[in-house]
């Protein structure tokens, strides 16, 4: 495979402003296909208007976001997801009215099907209990998200996103808040999915996660990117560690 | 239900309430049943948009207006079949609404709501100034008296407006069944989830504005007819706009039978209050009831169904313990 054809995601120089606040300053970002990618930073270091920037939530001033040979600037999220660019939220947003199995429905009717991949309703109803299963919520396939517990509403992101059969999966926080136990379960899961093909990039706080997680790490601090390679030599960066533990 | 059954079943239940205001051998039962089925077709209308997309549209009046003003200018024109000009109606208003989508969807919440409210004064004020349909001054309508095999004009009016009725439930239970229901859910849920998951929402949004605009405008096409003579103030009226609001509400806006059952509700109180103390009095029961929902059910009477039948006890245990505690018993 040449370089171009491994490489999935492509960031280049990416800029964004809130006003006269600079939220993200000439950001670029290589990702191939198949890497772990872990995404750190303190908080307000613009992990998330980065990924809102890459997903298309946020439309950004500078850059461009090339994603599987296609440029993405100007592509609305939807396009963007369609085109195999899954996310998970900072705080769980489920679909509160619907039941957990049609959260799963969403992506499956509205995603996959765009692809051209016909499929019939017992195929999407089976599908959505696979995804159910895999992350341990089958039981309460019918239950609305209000049921589920902390943990349960991370592994609902994570499923409906994984419904949605992406290439990379950009997983935003999706163990803040959990206990030890918990947040192995979601690392498994995140492994499991990345031995099936998916790329991922997580952004995460919970540094024994990140380390173990990530075959490569990328620091931003105030918006700039300080420091991207090998996990083990990155956290010993002296520029990176006054970021985290100051001068 | 399969839909084409339930549209067989809708027919056969609006025959059977044709048949029985035909029995009834008085005119008034067609002239007070047009107004409640109207009004069906108006919250169901605005539930697609309101109820299913959540956002909340305060311009029902301008699309109502819309139509009728297109049969008025129709009138003056060419006149037409009633059927035509509810399709022209239709189209007129179906158009307007996906332009005003098209201008207003990117905002949400009270800004979306004010905007649509703005379109109905934009509209009125250019109708009062378009002379051509009477203007401020307004337009007479000249309906003929009878019509073959329906006897008086009204009634046929009545059948045009209950197929309506009948059209406009049978659209909304398909899109709540549909893929495009799903989507319209997520719109009212979480929007950038939505997007995130791959939903169009721009391009539901609309769809959902032309819908329920195209059948507020059809809606609103009968109406020179039925009421003879039209001017600004009454096709803008604001019974239009706040009924088509707090039937669904009162109804229950996440499914199509509670814009049905509020707007049966409430219209017929209404028609009830018309005729017994004043027509006055019409949007004071609509506003009390509204606030007596928002307060007791704020999900409406299907709201009340949904949360009676997730607490009753398996096997009616609920009903026995009543029954106890009514004779004394120790329950």
């Amino acid at each position: 495979m040449t370089a171009a054809a491994a490489e999935l995601l492509a960031v280049d120089n990416l800029g964004k402003r809130f006003g006269g606040f600079v939220a993200l300053d000439n950001i670029s970002l290589s990702v191939r296909r198949g890497e772990r990618v872990g995404l750190i930073g303190p908080n307000g270091s613009g992990k998330s208007t980065l990924v809102n920037c890459i997903c298309g939530t946020l439309q950004n001033e500078a850059g461009s976001v090339t994603f599987d040979g296609h440029p993405l600037n100007g592509a609305s999220a939807h396009q963007r997801t369609r085109r195999g660019l899954s996310r998970t939220f900072q705080l769980p947003r489920p679909f509160a009215s619907l039941s957990l199995a049609d959260n799963l429905r969403i992506p499956l009717v509205y995603t996959v099907a765009s692809r051209g991949a016909r499929q019939s309703g017992q195929a999407i109803e089976g599908r959505c209990v696979e995804l159910l299963r895999e992350v341990g919520l089958d039981a309460k396939a019918k239950n609305l998200p209000r049921d589920l517990t902390q943990v349960e509403m991370r592994k609902l992101e994570l499923a409906r996103a994984m419904a949605a059969e992406p290439k990379l999966l950009i997983a935003d926080e999706s163990m803040a808040g959990l206990t030890h136990s918990e947040v192995e379960e979601i690392l498994a899961l995140l492994m499991r999915l990345n031995a099936q093909g998916v790329t991922i990039i997580l952004i995460e706080h919970i540094m024994r996660a990140v380390m173990s997680f990530s075959q490569r790490l990328v620091v931003l601090v105030s918006g700039r990117k300080i420091a991207d390679g090998d996990p083990n030599v990155v956290v010993r960066d002296p520029e990176v560690e006054r970021a985290y533990l100051g001068q | 239900m399969r839909s084409d059954l339930f549209l067989l079943v809708c027919l056969i239940v609006g025959a059977a309430i044709f048949g029985a205001a035909f029995a009834l051998g008085n005119d008034y039962y067609f002239f007070a049943g047009y107004v409640v089925l109207q009004y069906v077709v108006l919250s169901t209308a605005w539930n697609i948009l309101g109820g299913y997309c959540g956002y909340v549209n305060f311009g029902s009046a301008a699309f109502f207006a819309l139509g009728a003003y297109s049969t008025v200018a129709m009138y003056k024109l060419a006149p037409l079949p009633i059927p035509v000009l509810v399709i022209i109606g239709g189209i007129v208003s179906g158009i307007v609404g996906l332009c005003m989508g098209y201008l207003t969807l990117r905002l949400r919440g009270a800004f979306f709501a004010i905007a649509t409210l703005a379109l109905a004064v934009v509209l009125q004020t250019f109708v009062v100034n378009w002379g051509f349909v009477g203007g401020s001054r307004g337009a007479y309508i000249i309906r003929p008296e009878a019509i073959w095999p329906f006897g008086a004009y009204i009634r046929y009016l009545f059948l045009i407006m209950m197929l309506l009725a009948i059209g406009a439930i049978t659209v909304a239970r398909l899109i709540e069944r549909s893929r495009l229901g799903y989507g319209f859910a997520t719109i009212r849920d979480d929007e950038l989830a939505a997007e995130a998951s791959g939903v169009p929402t721009l391009r539901l949004k609309l769809i959902a504005t032309t819908i329920s605009g195209a059948l507020m405008g059809m809606a609103g096409a009968p109406f020179p007819y039925y009421i003879g003579f039209l001017q600004p103030s009454s096709a803008f009226g604001l019974d239009y706009a706040v009924n088509s609001i707090a039937m669904p509400l009162i109804g229950g806006t996440t499914s199509w039978v509670g814009p049905l059952i509020g707007a049966i509700l409430l219209g017929s109180l209404q028609q009830i209050a018309t005729v017994t103390i004043s027509s006055a009095v019409n949007l004071l029961i609509v506003g009390l009831l509204l606030v007596g929902f928002v307060i007791v059910a704020p999900n409406g009477i299907i709201g009340l169904v949904h949360k009676y039948i997730q607490h009753r006890p398996v096997g009616g245990v609920g009903r026995r313990r009543v029954e106890a505690d009514a004779t004394g018993h120790v329950p």
